[in-house]
C-alpha cells in the first residue's frame, strides 16, 4: 500500500464528534455519591472593610452542610496565599487568601462559601448571610491609582507593584534629533475571556487512601497539582488533578484560583465530594480579565520614512490581587513593541498599578495583542503623517529576511521570518491598489471605506525555561502496546487546539500505524508524565517536540529489535515511511507493530535490550518561537449611524511548517474573530464606585456569527529551528494580528473627518461622535 | 443563575389559572418564559408560583377576518415570523418577529407574554402603538379590551391587572407598515426600534403612526413626526427626512454605555427615517 502521509493533510478532528453530539465529559458531567454542592457569597462593593460575617442563618438552613468565611479557614488551620510566578525584581505581593479576611477590594471577591445538599440549597443560603461592611475609597482609573492615595492595599502605601525600566540604543539623542516624531496614547481596554464553559470544579476526597482528586476546567493539571499540595498541605502523589473537556480556557484557566483550593479543602473537610459550577455573572465578575494597559507611544523617523526610535511607557492595570502570571503580561507588551521593524533605539516603562477591580492575567495573547496593536497604530499614524502609504512604510522598515536570527534591541532572538513574503501576499490577494481606487471613488459618494493593515510578529511556543516565570519544557510518552495500537501521553493540555488530532497524525506518518490506532491521552496528572500545560501556543512547539523526541526514541529501539531478527547492523536499517527498512533496499520491511510485539512477547530480543517499546521525552525549548502574518481588512462605516462593517478580510499568516491545515484555519478564524470583539465590540466597563456594568451577555458584546464573515485565508511557510517540527505556534496569531487591521482600517475610514486615533471599542456611537466631531452636523 | 425555589402549575382552562391566581399573591402567568426565567435565575424576580398558560387552548393562532389581523397571545415569534399573512397585512409585525432574539427565543418566546413584560426596549410595543392595537385581556370577572396608546404604562409596566390574562391582540391590517431597529450588540434589543404604519393616497402620506421603543422609559408615539409626515409626498425625501427630524422629542432618552442621550436621540431620526422609507417601499 502507497504511503500517504498524514501530516500537512486537512484530517477532520478526532474529538468533534464527542464534542458535537453531547458526548464530551465536562466538569459538571462528572457525579458522585453524595455529592455537595458550593457556592459563594461575594462582595458587593469595590472596596470595603469586612466588620463581621454572621453565618448562623445560613447554616441553620436545612441542607446546608457547612459555612465558612475567611477567618474560619484560618482558624481552620487553611491558610496561606495565592500564588503568583514571575522573576520581576521587587515586586509587591500583597497577600492574596482564597477567602477575604479584613478587608474586599474588588466586586466579586469571595467573601464566604456555603456547602449544602444541592445547589439550590446553596444558592440560597448565601442570601442568608449577613456580612457587615464599613466601604472604603475606590480606585479604578489607573492613573489616579499611579498618583497615589486611596490605596487598595493600606500596608503597601502604594498602588504601585512595580516599575521595571528598559533603555536600549540612545533614544534620548534620537528623538532630540528626529525629524519627524509622532505621539499617541493608547488605551488597550479590559477585556473579559468569555469562555462558554465557565470555571468549574468537582473535589473528591479519599478518605481511606488519604487522596484527593481534583476534576478542574484548567489548562494546566499539573501545575495545579504542585500548587494544590502547597496550599493544601498535602503530599503531591496524594493528589490526582484531571483537567477532562475544558469548554474554552484562553488563558482565564491557566491560573490557580481561589475557587480551586477552597474547594478541595472543603471536601477534605466534610468528607464528602464538592461541586462548584461557576455562574456567568460570577465569572464576569471573579474570572482574570485580559489586556487594560494605557501605552504613551512616541514613534521617531526620518522624512523618508525610515523608524528611528520609539518611546513607550505601558500603564499597566493589575487589579485588586496578582493572580499566578498578572504582573508578567505587561512586559510582554514591552518585549514585543518593536514588532517586525529594524529598531534600535527604545525606551520603555512599564508599570503596573492596583486597582478595584478583578486582576488581569493572560487571555489569548497575553500581552503581545497590545504589543502589535501600539507599534501597528503607530506605524500607521507615522504613515498619516508623512503622507506614505502605510504598506510602504512597513515595507521600508522590516526586519529583512536575511537578518534572521535577529536580537531586538530588547534582548529577544527572532528565529526565522520572511514579512515581504506575507505582506505582499496579503496586497495581492485582496487587490490592495484596486481597494484603494475604490475608496477614493467611493468618499467622491460619501461613503467611507477604510482599508487597515497590520503585519505582526509574536513571541511563543513558550518557552526556554529560564525565560519563564515557571518551567517551560514539556514531556511525551510514546507506547506502543503489544497488539500494535500506539498510545501517546502528551504533558501539554489541549483543549480545543486539536492535538488528539495533529499528534496522532505525526505518530501515523512516523511509526507507521493507522490514525485510529493512536490514541492521545491529555489532562490527567495520574496517568500522564508531569508536563507543564497549554498556553503560550505551546502545545505543538514544545509539547510536540517532545512528542517527536519520543518517537525518535521509539525509532531507535524497534530498529535495535529488527536488526536483531535480521541479524543485520541498526546502523544499516532506517525507518522509512512509517516502516522499519535496510537502507537501500526497501523490498524488506519491519512495522512498528512487529518491532512492539516482539519487545513484548517475542524471544528474540537483542542481548541486553529491555522487553517493552515506550519511551518518555521532555523537550526543553532553546528559544520562543515568533510566527508572523499580514493581515488587511477593510470595512465600510455607514455615515448616518457610525456602525462598522467588515467587508474583507484577508490574513496571510506564517506558523512554520503545518501538521493539519484546518486546524491552523480554525485557529486563526477564532482568533480573528476575538480579535475583531476587541476592535469593534468588547469593553469591561467599571463605575467609578467599581461595580461591574457589563456583568452579563446582554450588555458585554462578544462577536456573533451575522456580525462577522468570510475569512479569506492564505499562508507562507517559513520553519524555524527552534524545534525539531520546524513549527510555531499559531493558536493566538489570529488575535494578536487582527485587532490593529480593523481600527486601522476604520481609523483610515475616517480620514476625510480628519481623525487620526479613537480607542477601541470602535462602537457605532463613538465614530458617529468622531464623524460628526470635526465636520459639524451633517 | 439560579432561581429561587418555586411552584409550577400548568393549568387546562383558562378558570383554572384565574382560581390559581387569586389564591396566591405572588404567582405570575408564564408564556414562553423568555423574559421572566432570566429574571428568576439572577433573582431579579422570584414569584412564589408560576402559573403555565401553554396548556390551555386556543390561544395562539394569526387569523385574518376582512380587514383585522388577531394574533393569540401564545403565538410564538417563530410562527409570526414565518406567516405568509403577517408578512402581507402587518409587515412591521412580521419585521420584528424576525429580528428579535435569536432561533431559540423565536421558538419559545410568545407576542402575547413580550407584550405583558413590557420591557421598554421589546420590539413589539412600538409596532403595537403604531398598528392602533387592542388587546383582550381575561380576567376572573369577564373580557375587557384596552387600546395600545393605553396599555404600556412605563418601565416594566402595562395596564394588565395581575389576575388578568392576555388572551389575543388585533389591529387593522396595515400593508404600509415597517419596524426598523438598531440593536444592542450583545442583547440584540432596541437601542432605537421604530414602528411605522402610514396611509398612502396617490404618492401622498395620508395619516401616520409612528411610535418609538428602547427610548424612553416605555415605548411611545413620536407624535411630531405623525403630525410632520401626513400630507408628505412619498418621492419628496427631503421632505420625509425634515419630518422624521427631532423624533425622540417628548421622550425621556435613556443613557448607557451603548448610546448617549445625543446618539439615541440622533439614531431614533435615522430609523424612524429608514422605517418610513421601508414602508413606503411595500406595495
Amino acid at each position: 500500500m502507497a504511503f500517504t502521509a498524514m501530516v500537512g493533510a486537512r484530517v477532520r478532528r478526532r474529538e468533534d464528534p464527542r464534542l458535537i453530539t453531547g458526548h464530551a465529559t465536562y466538569v459538571d458531567d462528572v457525579t458522585a455519591v453524595g455529592m455537595s454542592f458550593a457556592a459563594f457569597v461575594r462582595s458587593p462593593y469595590a472596596h470595603a472593610k469586612i466588620r463581621s460575617v454572621d453565618l448562623k442563618a445560613a447554616r441553620a438552613h436545612p441542607g446546608v452542610l457547612a459555612a465558612y468565611c475567611g477567618a474560619d479557614l484560618v482558624k481552620a488551620g487553611f491558610s496561606g496565599t495565592l500564588p503568583v510566578a514571575h522573576k520581576i525584581a521587587d515586586l509587591k505581593t500583597p497577600p492574596h487568601a482564597p477567602l477575604a479576611l479584613d478587608a474586599v477590594r474588588y466586586v466579586g471577591e469571595a467573601v464566604a462559601v456555603i456547602v449544602a445538599t444541592d445547589a439550590y440549597t446553596a444558592r440560597d443560603a448565601v442570601d442568608l448571610v449577613k456580612v457587615d461592611y464599613a466601604e472604603l475609597p475606590v480606585v479604578i482609573d489607573p492613573h489616579k491609582a499611579a498618583a497615589g492615595a486611596p490605596f487598595v492595599h493600606e500596608s503597601l502605601g502604594t498602588n504601585v507593584a512595580f516599575t521595571l525600566p528598559f533603555k536600549g540604543g540612545d533614544p534620548d539623542a534620537i528623538f532630540k534629533a528626529a525629524e519627524v516624531v509622532v505621539r499617541q496614547r493608547m488605551v488597550n481596554q479590559r477585556l473579559a475571556p468569555v469562555p462558554i464553559e465557565t470555571r468549574g470544579m468537582v473535589a473528591l476526597w479519599d478518605q481511606g487512601m488519604e487522596a484527593l482528586t481534583l476534576y478542574s476546567a484548567t489548562q494546566i493539571p499539573h501545575l495545579l497539582r504542585t500548587q494544590l499540595a502547597i496550599t493544601l498541605g498535602l503530599s503531591e502523589n496524594k493528589i490526582r488533578v484531571i483537567a477532562p473537556e475544558v469548554g474554552g480556557g484562553f488563558g482565564a484557566k491557566l491560573n490557580v484560583y481561589a475557587e480551586e483550593a477552597i474547594v478541595s479543602w472543603l471536601s477534605m473537610q466534610l468528607c464528602r465530594p464538592v461541586k462548584f459550577i461557576e455562574t456567568r455573572s460570577e465569572c464576569f465578575q471573579a474570572m482574570i480579565a485580559g489586556r487594560d494597559q494605557v501605552d504613551d507611544v512616541e514613534i521617531a523617523a526620518k522624512k523618508d520614512g525610515t523608524i528611528t526610535g520609539l518611546r513607550l511607557k505601558i500603564l499597566a492595570n493589575l487589579g485588586a490581587y496578582h493572580q499566578l502570571l498578572t504582573p508578567v503580561i505587561p512586559t510582554l507588551t514591552m518585549l514585543m513593541a518593536p514588532g517586525c521593524y529594524r529598531i534600535e533605539h527604545f525606551e520603555c516603562e512599564v508599570k503596573g498599578v492596583f486597582t478595584n477591580t478583578m486582576s488581569t492575567d493572560a487571555y489569548r495573547g497575553a500581552g503581545r495583542p497590545e504589543a502589535t496593536y501600539l507599534i501597528e497604530r503607530a506605524v500607521d499614524l507615522l504613515a498619516r503623517e508623512l503622507q506614505m502609504d502605510p504598506a510602504d512604510l512597513r515595507r521600508k522598515n522590516f526586519i529583512g529576511a536575511d537578518a534572521f536570527p535577529h536580537t531586538t534591541v530588547t534582548g529577544l532572538t527572532y528565529d526565522s521570518g520572511r514579512y515581504e513574503g506575507t505582506i505582499e501576499k496579503v496586497l495581492a490577494l485582496a487587490g490592495y491598489r484596486a481597494l484603494r481606487e475604490r475608496q477614493a471613488a467611493l468618499r467622491k459618494e460619501g461613503r467611507y471605506l477604510g482599508i487597515g493593515l497590520s503585519t505582526y510578529v509574536e513571541v511563543c511556543g513558550m518557552g526556554p525555561s529560564a525565560a519563564m516565570p515557571a518551567a517551560g519544557w514539556d514531556s511525551a510518552t510514546v507506547r506502543v502496546e503489544p497488539t500494535g495500537s500506539v498510545t501517546v501521553l502528551t504533558g501539554v493540555s489541549p483543549h480545543g487546539q486539536g492535538e488528539e488530532t495533529t499528534f496522532a497524525q505525526l505518530v501515523s506518518d512516523e511509526l507507521g500505524v493507522p490514525i485510529d490506532h493512536v490514541t492521545v491521552v491529555h489532562g490527567d496528572t495520574d496517568k500522564v508524565q508531569y508536563g507543564v500545560g497549554t498556553f503560550g501556543s505551546r502545545g505543538t512547539a514544545v509539547g510536540g517536540a517532545a512528542l517527536k523526541l519520543a518517537i525518535e526514541s521509539i525509532q531507535a529501539k524497534a530498529i535495535k529489535i529488527a536488526a536483531h531478527q535480521w541479524e543485520a547492523s541498526p546502523d544499516d536499517l532506517e525507518y522509512r515511511n512509517g516502516k522499519i527498512v535496510v537502507k537501500g533496499d526497501p523490498s524488506k520491511s519491519m512495522s512498528t507493530p512487529e518491532a512492539g510485539f516482539q519487545a513484548f512477547m517475542g524471544d528474540k530480543l537483542p542481548p541486553g535490550l529491555e522487553p517493552g517499546l515506550d519511551a518518555t521525552r521532555r523537550f526543553e525549548p532553546p528559544n520562543f518561537v515568533y510566527p508572523f502574518g499580514a493581515h488587511l481588512c477593510v470595512v465600510e462605516i455607514d455615515a448616518a449611524t457610525g456602525e462598522v462593517t467588515i467587508v474583507k478580510y484577508v490574513a496571510v499568516d506564517d506558523c512554520g511548517k503545518v501538521l493539519n491545515p484546518m486546524i491552523v484555519d480554525g485557529q486563526i478564524h477564532g482568533g480573528i474573530a476575538q480579535g475583531i470583539g476587541q476592535a469593534l465590540f468588547e469593553e469591561v466597563v467599571y463605575d467609578d464606585q467599581g461595580q461591574l456594568l457589563t456583568g452579563t451577555l446582554m450588555e458585554y458584546a462578544v462577536p456573533h456569527a451575522e456580525q462577522l464573515l468570510n475569512f479569506e485565508l492564505a499562508r507562507t511557510v517559513t520553519p524555524t529551528d527552534v524545534n525539531p517540527l520546524g513549527v510555531k505556534g499559531v493558536g493566538e496569531a489570529g488575535t494578536i494580528g487582527s485587532t490593529p487591521a480593523v481600527v486601522n482600517a476604520v481609523i483610515d475610514a475616517l480620514a476625510p473627518f480628519g481623525v487620526k486615533h479613537l480607542d477601541m471599542p470602535l462602537r457605532a456611537q463613538k465614530v458617529w461622535a468622531a464623524m460628526h466631531g470635526s465636520n459639524g452636523a451633517r | 443563575m439560579i432561581p429561587a425555589a418555586f411552584e409550577y402549575i400548568r393549568p387546562k382552562t383558562l378558570d383554572e389559572a384565574f382560581t390559581l391566581v387569586e389564591r396566591n399573591s405572588d404567582a405570575k402567568f408564564l408564556a414562553g418564559g423568555h423574559s421572566l426565567i432570566p429574571m428568576m435565575k439572577l433573582r431579579l424576580a422570584a414569584p412564589e408560583l408560576l402559573i403555565d398558560l401553554r396548556a390551555i387552548p386556543s390561544l395562539a393562532g394569526i387569523h385574518r377576518d376582512a380587514a383585522r389581523l388577531r394574533i393569540g397571545a401564545l403565538t410564538t415569534h417563530s410562527e409570526m415570523a414565518a406567516s405568509g399573512e403577517l408578512q402581507r397585512f402587518a409587515p412591521a409585525l412580521w419585521d420584528a418577529a424576525n429580528g428579535l432574539g435569536d432561533p431559540q427565543v423565536r421558538n419559545r418566546g410568545t407576542i402575547g407574554g413580550a407584550c405583558a413584560h413590557g420591557d421598554p426596549s421589546a420590539d413589539y410595543p412600538a409596532c403595537m402603538l403604531a398598528l392602533d392595537a387592542v388587546f383582550t385581556v381575561r380576567g376572573k370577572k369577564g373580557e375587557r379590551e384596552i387600546k395600545a396608546d393605553d396599555f404600556f404604562v412605563g418601565m416594566f409596566e402595562t395596564a394588565l391587572d395581575r389576575t388578568e390574562i392576555l388572551t389575543a391582540i388585533s389591529f387593522a391590517v396595515a400593508a404600509h407598515s415597517a419596524y426598523v431597529k438598531f440593536e444592542h450588540p450583545a442583547s440584540h434589543y432596541a437601542l432605537v426600534g421604530a414602528a411605522v404604519k402610514l396611509d398612502l393616497a396617490g404618492g401622498n402620506i395620508g395619516a401616520a403612526r409612528v411610535a418609538l421603543t428602547g427610548v424612553g422609559d416605555s415605548a411611545a408615539h413620536a407624535g411630531a413626526v405623525e403630525k410632520a409626515l401626513a400630507g408628505c409626498k412619498t418621492s419628496d425625501a427631503d421632505a420625509l427626512k425634515a419630518a422624521c427630524a427631532r423624533a425622540a422629542e417628548g421622550f425621556d432618552v435613556r443613557a448607557d454605555i451603548q448610546a448617549s442621550v445625543a446618539y439615541r436621540s440622533a439614531m431614533a431620526d435615522v430609523f424612524t427615517l429608514r422605517a418610513v422609507t421601508l414602508a413606503i417601499s411595500r406595495t
